[in-house]
């Protein structure tokens, strides 16, 4: 009971709906209805958006994110552990273990994989049909939008946030986050989005999808605003979490970790961080200039007053593309991480993976334009994108080398983490395939705003990172529980989420160069046979998940069966620890001596505890 | 055994939960925004069906007609008991031949490509405004469109002068205010699925004049559902 | 002990087995693409664009075969031949951390198919380019006499003005074959998308900005005329059917919409690359 009296999500929800109210009577106050130009007469524009932000601010001050520094600017000291050793209330407020983050950021973003999952079933209800209307067209085109963009926003830090600060800090040899209330912000600001965006369908929904084109934007309806603020918190959220990222991976390694005994895991958290530490504010930027063109009669981005709808195409794109090796960056990691492990090899050409996830981070900042090649840039761009998008697959075709190569002579298990991997290479081979001929401007001609688009980016995304991420989940989820996932149902999942996702998706290529744009609501008749199988086959991969689910229940609900601590064999330092990781981590910071890739070679173990007595706070 | 039975209980009450915040999800969704559909009788004159169709456009729908936006422009159809309904999407037979009478209530903003200021479409590409037989109006007069794109239909409504005497404030609007008639009439083809909306940028405080209503079904949007 | 002998032994012959294969597979694959696969990608032969485009692709599938036949080739035979034993203890396999010359061999490989995929794609796309939008200033433009036809769109509706007919303007698109045009596309509102499918042409509509593209019409067809970005409700509506018709066909079509256009001709204003809507429309 006295645990219920301080700050938790409770009273977040509280201090969020009157904060929410004092929002909307704050901007009447400023503004009466009497706002014309952009103002509904029912809503006043203004109310909905600081309304929204006044809701958030409440939030999180009701979570008790002001708690810290209200006391450090009173004078007291600086402290760190707050409810970490709490039981599971810890899970619904904010906490600053670095491993309650991690779960969780599994649970929530779980939450709102299925969310936007769902909406991506109704998208697919209402295609099964040219002629019948199951949604109004107005409705489906919100319901269209929160798919994309509930997915955009919170995959991208679909393994940074649950993985990333899991482990991160556990990889390092350090006890937590180099900023741990920022670590646990970054979750809260998250779910406070999505809540906020799935709220779109109360305020008239919104018309662009995820990339939120003006001027069309400026011309939506309130339910904008939603679409907004949530990718605008998103922003907010996924900078600080590379932040945070770069700052501990940099400053808190433990003795004896130097940069060429990284684990290739934290390579990749390390390109994708730098990624999104410079690309997530320029779209915090473009979203804030949308919402002014939207309230403060602004004109950034509306041609006829001296705006320009391509200034919007290109920040966003600038985000965009970036934005999409946010989410591919992981994924190569994780296959990287957990091929040496399950093929007893050690990882094949170390350097080359690094300089193959430096050299995507790098390249991603030199060909959004990509994006723009019909819309009427000057003619001598095009070109140098076209290069320059090629050039991006050479660092990209590295991953696979020292992938195929560590599988080259190896004893291969065949585990459910594993097949997830190797599923990685056939979809990514397909989608990066399938981004080449998107990248030749004279073939980009027919599929740019098609279909083929639409399979392209299903095929990298969904089949680079969501497969890769459910192999993290049964790869480490033993670790963070301490308890086992059932294998015979992981492998009925796998195969039957691996066959769906392809009867789905290859069909859309031949839909895309069949003629059929992206985001309709109806397609020419002839195409009608492809969209029932693509529709069915999605509503089979749907059900796979839910498959998935019943597993998760089951194995961690029901059946707990207690998972060994290196169920796995790995020498990775995480597996030489209990499961589930106790609270402090290590009891002596450890001494590294080697990478974690020993397999073969004259077994020494990867780190000791130091001799001294415990190491660093 | 206890806990078990616990946790199949919580189970169940999760999934249930669940099952319901879903179903409530797609209920607002497929009813947000959209319109019921409307039968319009049809009569047979020599054999071929034949359709009067009788539609008004008025400033401001009214709390009665839609409770949540009463200030949206909006269209409204006159049913077999002569009372005004709000729907957009009307079935309409086939290989038919549709009389149309449209009363504008509203006043003119303007098209904003001039080219819709001709009838098209229509018998002899002429319809009548006010009893007299017009092949253009002046653009700027034009207060809202009736298009059916797929027919290569479109028809301006011009709009009631700005200075009119008794005009109508919020629907219901009776014949005696201030307004337009306009008739014209077309053919329906084969069965299809033809959407219909106003090309005309009436919706006051959005963005080109079309967002709100001008993108909503249900008012200046709709579907003539041939079979 | 020996046992160093026979894990050396089969190594070269893993490697060599699969570049023969991948070889022998590629050699069959490739031309069977390039001949049955290829030509037939859409978009088809409705125009020059268009067959252009066809071209490219069977170029690209081409080249792309033998890489999609050597990462088959290497998981099938990898997946099946380096399996763990089934049952029997978890062994490590040999401590390969690299190799030189693989790498190289890669790195090398790579970056010569990428680079000339885009230089072939910078030269198709030079030519007259390729049916994209290309801006109000192209840089690749074909030579010849060129028919100017602007495509206006709107929410949600094209239409079309022909400049030497007196800025006609119509709701269809008919165009007359085995002609060089060259399409003016902008917007009166929001972003569209031009995509005449079967003539391989695609160009945004941007309000104000006047997007151009070339197209050489061949013989007489119907097309499907798609919006191909998302523009508020009636998006997925926004399709029509144009049609290539011979020159005394179009001319029969021109003097038809003349007399259509007559009256509403005095209301129009000029012909020009793009038009400025007031964003304040509102009624009353």
């Amino acid at each position: 009971m006295r645990r219920l009296l301080g700050f938790n999500l409770l009273t977040g929800i509280v201090l969020g709906v009157a904060g929410w109210y004092a929002g909307w009577y704050a901007a009447h106050a400023i503004v009466g209805p009497s706002i014309d130009y952009f103002a509904d007469v029912d809503y006043n524009e203004l109310s909905v958006v600081l309304a929204y932000l006044g809701g958030v601010l409440g939030f999180l001050i009701g979570l008790g994110f002001l708690n810290y520094p209200i006391l450090r600017l009173r004078g007291y000291p600086p402290s760190l552990r707050e409810k970490e050793t709490a039981g599971t209330g810890r899970y619904f407020g904010l906490c600053t273990d670095h491993k309650v983050v991690g779960i969780q950021y599994l649970v929530g973003i779980g939450v709102f994989f299925f969310i936007g999952g769902l909406n991506a079933m109704l998208i697919r209800i209402e295609l099964l049909s040219p002629s019948r209307q199951v949604f109004p067209a107005g409705t489906y085109l919100t319901i269209v939008g929160i798919h994309g963009t509930m997915m955009m926003g919170m995959m991208s830090s679909a393994i940074l946030g649950p993985f990333g600060n899991y482990l991160i800090p556990i990889l390092i040899g350090a006890r937590r986050m180099a900023f741990p209330r920022i670590e646990a912000l970054t979750f809260w600001l998250l779910m406070a989005g999505g809540v906020i965006l799935e709220t779109t369908v109360f305020f008239g929904g919104f018309p662009t999808g995820w990339t939120g084109y003006e001027p069309l934007n400026t011309q939506g309806n309130p339910g904008m605003d939603c679409y907004l603020i949530f990718f605008a918190l998103v922003g907010i959220s996924m900078t600080l979490l590379g932040l945070n990222m770069i700052a501990t991976i940099v400053t808190m390694r433990a003795p004896g970790l130097t940069w060429t005994r990284l684990p290739i895991f934290v390579w990749g958290i390390l390109s994708t961080s730098v990624l999104m530490v410079l690309a997530a504010p320029v779209l915090i930027a473009t979203l804030g200039m949308a919402l002014l063109d939207r309230t403060a009669q602004t004109s950034f981005f509306i041609p006829s007053a001296g705006g320009s709808n391509y200034l919007y195409e290109n920040l966003f794109w600038v985000f965009g593309h970036p934005e999409v090796y946010i989410l591919a960056l992981p994924g190569f990691a994780i296959v990287l991480e957990l091929l040496p492990v399950f093929a007893r090899k050690p990882l094949w050409g170390y350097r080359l993976a690094i300089s193959g996830l430096l050299g995507v981070s790098l390249l991603s900042w030199f060909v959004w334009q990509h994006h723009l090649f019909v819309s009427g840039i000057n003619g001598d761009l095009r070109p140098f994108y076209m290069l320059s998008t090629e050039l991006i697959s050479i660092p990209t075709g590295f991953t696979f080398l020292c992938g195929m190569m560590t599988l080259w002579r190896g004893k291969i298990r065949y585990t459910v983490p594993m097949l997830f991997c190797l599923a990685w290479f056939f979809n990514f081979l397909i989608g990066g395939l399938s981004g080449v001929f998107l990248s030749d401007v004279p073939s980009d001609v027919t599929t740019h705003g098609s279909f083929f688009s639409m399979a392209h980016f299903h095929y990298t995304i969904m089949g680079g990172l969501i497969f890769t991420f459910f192999a993290g989940i049964y790869y480490w989820v033993p670790k963070m529980t301490g308890f086992q996932l059932n294998e015979t149902m992981g492998k009925i999942h796998f195969w039957w989420m691996f066959i769906a996702f392809n009867a789905t998706f290859a069909p859309l290529f031949a839909a895309g160069f069949l003629g059929q744009p992206r985001r309709v609501v109806t397609y020419p008749a002839d195409l009608t046979f492809i969209n029932q199988w693509v529709s069915v086959s999605a509503f089979i991969l749907g059900a796979a998940q839910l498959f998935f689910v019943f597993n998760l229940v089951y194995s961690l609900v029901f059946k707990r069966i207690p998972a060994e601590a290196n169920p796995w064999e790995s020498k990775s330092i995480e597996w030489q620890l209990p499961s589930p990781v106790p609270v402090y981590n290590f009891s002596k910071i450890p001494v590294f001596s080697s990478d974690p890739y020993g397999y073969g070679e004259p077994a020494r173990p990867v780190a000791v505890p130091a001799s001294s007595p415990a190491g660093r706070d | 055994m206890r806990a078990r039975t616990w946790k199949l209980v919580g189970t169940v009450v999760v999934v249930a939960a669940v099952g319901v915040l879903i179903g409530l999800y797609v209920s607002k969704l497929t009813t947000e925004a959209g319109s019921p559909s409307y039968t319009v009788p049809v009569k047979t004159v020599n054999g071929k069906p034949v359709v009067d169709l009788t539609i008004e456009t008025v400033a401001a729908v009214g709390p009665e007609l839609s409770p949540s936006h009463p200030d949206f422009v909006s269209y409204l159809i006159r049913n077999a008991q002569g009372k005004w309904e709000r729907d957009t999407v009307w079935h309409l037979p086939a290989h038919a031949t549709v009389h149309v009478t449209i009363y504008n209530f509203d006043g003119a903003s303007g098209l904003r490509n001039s080219y819709l200021a001709r009838p098209q479409g229509t018998d002899g590409n002429t319809y009548t405004v006010d009893g007299k037989t017009l092949d253009v109006i002046n653009p700027d007069d034009a207060s809202h469109t009736f298009a059916v794109p797929a027919y290569g239909l479109i028809v301006a409504l011009p709009g009631v002068a700005d200075d009119a005497k008794n005009q109508c404030g919020y629907a219901p609007c009776a014949l005696s205010m201030a307004h337009r008639t306009i008739q014209f009439t077309f053919h329906t083809g084969s069965a299809g699925h033809f959407r219909w909306q106003c090309f005309v940028p009436c919706a006051a405080g959005w963005l080109y004049g079309f967002g709100g209503p001008m993108q909503t079904i249900g008012y200046m949007d709709g579907f003539l559902n041939v079979a | 002990m020996s046992a160093t002998a026979p894990t050396t032994q089969p190594g070269p012959n893993h490697a060599r087995r699969v570049i023969v294969a991948w070889i022998v597979f590629s050699l069959i694959a490739t031309p069977l693409v390039a001949i049955f696969v290829g030509p037939n990608i859409p978009p088809g032969n409705g125009s020059d664009q268009a067959t252009q485009q066809v071209f490219d692709n069977t170029v690209m599938v081409a080249l792309l075969t033998p890489v999609i036949c050597l990462l088959l080739v290497f998981f099938v035979y990898a997946l099946a031949q380096f399996r763990k034993q089934r049952g029997g203890d978890i062994v490590d396999g040999p401590p390969l951390r690299e190799h030189r010359m693989v790498q190289l061999l890669w790195i090398v490989l790579t970056s010569l198919t990428v680079l000339f995929l885009a230089g072939f794609g910078t030269f198709e796309l030079l030519q007259n380019g390729a049916g994209g939008g290309q801006g109000p200033s192209p840089i690749a433009v074909p030579s010849g006499q060129k028919l100017q036809v602007q495509v206006i769109a709107q929410q949600w509706e094209f239409t079309y003005r022909y400049p030497s007919y007196g800025g006609l303007e119509t709701s269809q698109l008919i165009l007359p074959a085995d002609t060089l045009i060259e399409l003016h596309v902008t917007s009166l509102d929001v972003v569209h998308s031009f995509w005449a499918y079967q003539l391989g042409i695609k160009a945004d509509a941007n309000p104000g900005v006047d997007n151009i593209a070339y197209l050489k019409t061949k013989g007489p067809r119907t097309f499907s005329v798609h919006c191909a970005e998302l523009c508020g409700l009636w998006h997925g509506y926004m399709f029509s059917q144009g049609k290539v018709v011979s020159s005394s066909d179009f001319s029969a079509w021109l003097h038809q919409q003349e007399a259509l256009f007559a009256s509403v001709k005095q209301y129009m204003p000029a012909y020009a690359n793009a038009y400025y809507p007031d964003p304040q429309r509102r009624a009353g």
